[in-house]
């Protein structure tokens, strides 16, 4: 660990660092921490150092991505039918932005393009069910009926 | 190798190439140095432009924005912390478009800031705010403000998300002059915030406690833990023996807190500050220093006579330390096993000194008043009981002024003294180079039975990262070096030849203790104006070896026995922990 002191460029040393990071997340589907400290050793920066460029690109995730992925559509239709409430709602209850998974590795926040449901606008897809018109009453049920199938 | 700290530089007279440029400000002519930014060349020139994210000597952030001006040619005002010199440029600094557009940056600044100053450390302190009066800010923009929990995890440090402007001064603090880097910028826009890489806060990090960050830090978000409270709880309870003890450093850095001309000795007008604000004893940290080097001394003696482990390092640093521990554990053998002189000081006076007054060992109850911000830690995780609270100057500044005591006004006091009839003792150990110098002196004694014939150990004294000496010692040449800053040590260590020294004195602070992270805030710091007063607190002393300090001959007559005794193993050394896995994920 620690700060190297001989000079790499510093844009030369971010792309190599992205490069590793991109191969870790490939092959394990996340960063784990003891991979974030160890190409911070490898690179000889510090793993504060390597953190701040994985949390920077929306891309890297820092947590495995949980058990039900959520994917809520921002395809126009959805748009103009207010998935951006939606979004905000799940985001709330849930305490995490898209790209992330929440702390109790039950769900992985996603937002798309259109899911082709735009009859049921603003829709969302958790693992492979549509799910449309969601009120915030009936996001409450339906998270929690997937909490429970475990 | 490199000096990292430049206000060590500037104080060194040592400037930058002096290829010289025509710059014209506000209609006057100037010639300052080429190579430089147009915010130092204006600086030289003496012109003031406000910044908050630049600092001396670390690396331009262009982050606030705040020091813009008019640049003759340009479309747009520049941010003249970027904006490279050159020969012949016309500047405004003062003209209405300016002033407004560093007043916007502030508003919008202020927008996504707590209106907070009234519970605020900084408050009356702050760059910010000084810098919002100054500009005449308006409360013209609303916006979403972040929210965030203020960091606790650390003993040292206190950290206020929400009071970041994300300036970075901590950051390239942290990893260019400390090359610790444990703190850094995490995600982006407007989530942006300074953290560590795992865990909750500084303290879950590998943060070595020195405070530089907090030094730099235009406002409340990073500040020293603050211990005041205990130690009115204790002032205020009667079965407490409350003392306090006085690092060297601290004694010449309070005269201009209380409008005195900088590096003015305040020793005695501290004592007594002290006392009025109801301390039983005021001891001089020096004494303890003393012992440390009798210690120390004793040490390296043994190691020359037993041909190692070399070198031998000192050990007073506890931020040195932690860092020793984290990024070198395969060499803590080289370390002095001498506890800091605070804690030898609390040792003694927990034990010998007070069985032989009305305190007991619990009613006891030590206060330091150091320089520093690693003490605290050092109090919470190493010294067992030792000291009670530990208190930065900028603390001690903040109580005396709470109390509403002016120390500018007060009679000098002595010292208590700890054994015997009164104190005196070397101060120099509050620069860096001053631990090595007494140490070596002893050490000399002690093979020699004589004094070390050099009037003035000058090699070893001034502020520069690193500085070696030998010393011929009954025909043993002593080779001893003396690094501040941890960049310094980092390189000192990585670039080989440091197992041919015999003896290392490690500071963390640039420019040592007088340069700590618990020390009053200025980015003009007048280094070389302290280290001359200590120097020359000690020229005062009528002796200057810590083995002739009657207070010290005393106690180890009376209690210890020698130097490296059993008796004062047990009470004055420590041991050391690999900490290098401490911090990383499992
Ligand atoms: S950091 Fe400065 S401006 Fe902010 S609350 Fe504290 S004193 Fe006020
Ligand atoms: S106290 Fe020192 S090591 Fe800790 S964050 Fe600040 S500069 Fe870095
Ligand atoms: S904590 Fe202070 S020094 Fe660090 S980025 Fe924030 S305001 Fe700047």
């Amino acid at each position: 660990m620690g700060v190297q002191t001989e000079v790499v460029s510093a844009t030369e040393k971010r792309s190599t660092l992205i490069a590793r990071l991109h191969e870790v997340q490939e092959r394990e589907g996340y960063l784990p921490a003891v991979e974030i400290a160890a190409i911070a050793k490898e690179m000889g920066m510090s793993a504060a150092q390597v953190m701040g460029v994985a949390t920077f690109y929306n891309h890297f995730r820092l947590r495995p991505p949980g058990k039900h992925s959520i994917k809520v559509c921002d395809g126009t239709a959805c748009h103009v039918k207010g998935s951006n409430k939606l979004l905000d709602r799940i985001e709330a209850e849930l305490n995490i932005q898209p790209g992330e998974s929440t702390e109790d590795g039950m769900f992985t926040l996603h937002v798309v393009a259109c899911l082709g449901a735009c009859s049921m606008a603003p829709a969302m897809v958790i693992d492979d069910d549509v799910h449309g018109r969601v009120s915030p009453r009936q996001l409450k049920r339906i998270l929690n009926s997937y909490r429970r199938r475990q | 190798m490199a000096v990292t700290n430049t206000a060590a530089l500037a104080a060194n007279g040592q400037i930058k190439s002096r290829k010289l440029v025509n710059i014209t400000v506000d209609g006057h002519e100037y010639q300052v140095g080429a190579d430089q930014t147009l915010l130092e060349g204006l600086r030289e020139a003496g012109i003031k432009v406000p910044t908050l994210c630049n600092w001396q000597g670390l690396h331009p952030a262009g982050a606030c924005r705040v020091c813009v001006v008019e640049l003759e040619g340009a479309r747009t005002l520049v941010a003249s912390c970027t904006q490279p010199i050159v020969d012949g440029m016309v500047v405004r600094t003062q003209t209405p478009r300016v002033r407004l557009a560093r007043k916007i940056n502030l508003e919008l600044q202020l927008a996504n800031h707590p209106e907070d100053c009234f519970y605020c450390q900084r408050n009356n302190n702050c760059e910010l705010q000084t810098l919002a009066a100054e500009y005449g800010v308006e409360r013209r923009y609303r916006g979403k403000r972040k929210q965030a929990l203020n960091d606790v995890t650390s003993y040292a440090l206190m950290r206020d998300p929400e009071k970041c402007i994300l300036c970075q001064r901590c950051v390239t603090t942290c990893a260019d002059v400390q090359a610790v880097a444990c703190i850094t910028p995490l995600k982006r826009g407007f989530d942006t915030t300074i953290g560590v890489a795992f865990g909750e806060g500084i303290g879950d990090s590998e943060c070595v406690n020195c405070g530089q960050c907090t030094k730099v830090c235009p406002t409340g978000a990073l500040v020293e833990r603050d211990d005041l409270a205990k130690v009115y709880t204790a002032l205020a309870d009667p079965t407490k023996y409350v003392v306090a003890q006085i690092a060297p450093a601290v004694r010449v850095s309070l005269a201009q807190e209380f409008g005195m001309s900088p590096g003015a000795d305040f020793t005695g007008k501290l004592v007594a500050g002290l006392k009025l604000v109801g301390f039983t004893k005021v001891f001089d940290t020096n004494y303890a220093a003393d012992l440390t080097i009798m210690e120390e001394a004793a040490e390296l003696v043994g190691r020359v006579k037993n041909n190692g482990p070399f070198p031998l390092v000192t050990s007073c640093c506890p931020a040195w330390i932690k860092f020793a521990e984290q990024y070198y554990p395969d060499h803590l053998e080289n370390l002095s096993s001498c506890k800091s002189p605070q804690m030898m000081m609390g040792a003694v006076l927990h034990s010998e000194y007070a069985k032989k007054t009305e305190a007991t060992r619990d009613g006891t109850f030590v206060v330091s008043m150091m320089p520093c911000t690693a003490k605290k830690w050092e109090m919470n995780k190493v010294s067992e009981g030792d000291v009670d609270v530990v208190l930065t100057t900028r603390e001690l500044v903040r109580m005396l002024k709470r109390e509403q005591i002016n120390l500018a006004e007060l009679e000098p006091v002595s010292f208590d003294p700890v054994f015997g009839a009164s104190t005196w003792a070397p101060a120099i150990f509050g620069v860096s180079g001053g631990v090595a110098e007494a140490a070596i002196r002893t050490a000399y004694q002690m093979v020699t039975g004589e004094e070390l014939p050099v009037p003035d150990f000058t090699p070893v004294r001034g502020l520069e990262g690193v500085k070696t000496t030998v010393v011929d010692v009954n025909g043993v040449q002593l080779r001893s070096a003396v690094i501040s800053g941890l960049q310094n040590v980092r390189d000192f260590f990585a670039q080989g030849g440091w197992e041919d020294y015999h003896f290392i004195e490690v500071m963390a602070c640039p420019g040592g203790c007088i340069n700590g992270g618990g020390q009053p805030y200025s980015e003009h710091w007048p280094l070389r104006r302290l280290m001359e007063s200590l120097y020359g607190i000690d020229k005062n002393m009528s002796w200057r070896r810590s083995h002739e300090n009657p207070e010290i001959v005393d106690l180890y007559e009376q209690y210890l026995g020698a130097p490296n005794s059993e008796k004062a193993h047990h009470l004055l050394h420590r041991s050391y922990v690999d900490r290098s896995m401490d911090y990383l994920p499992q």
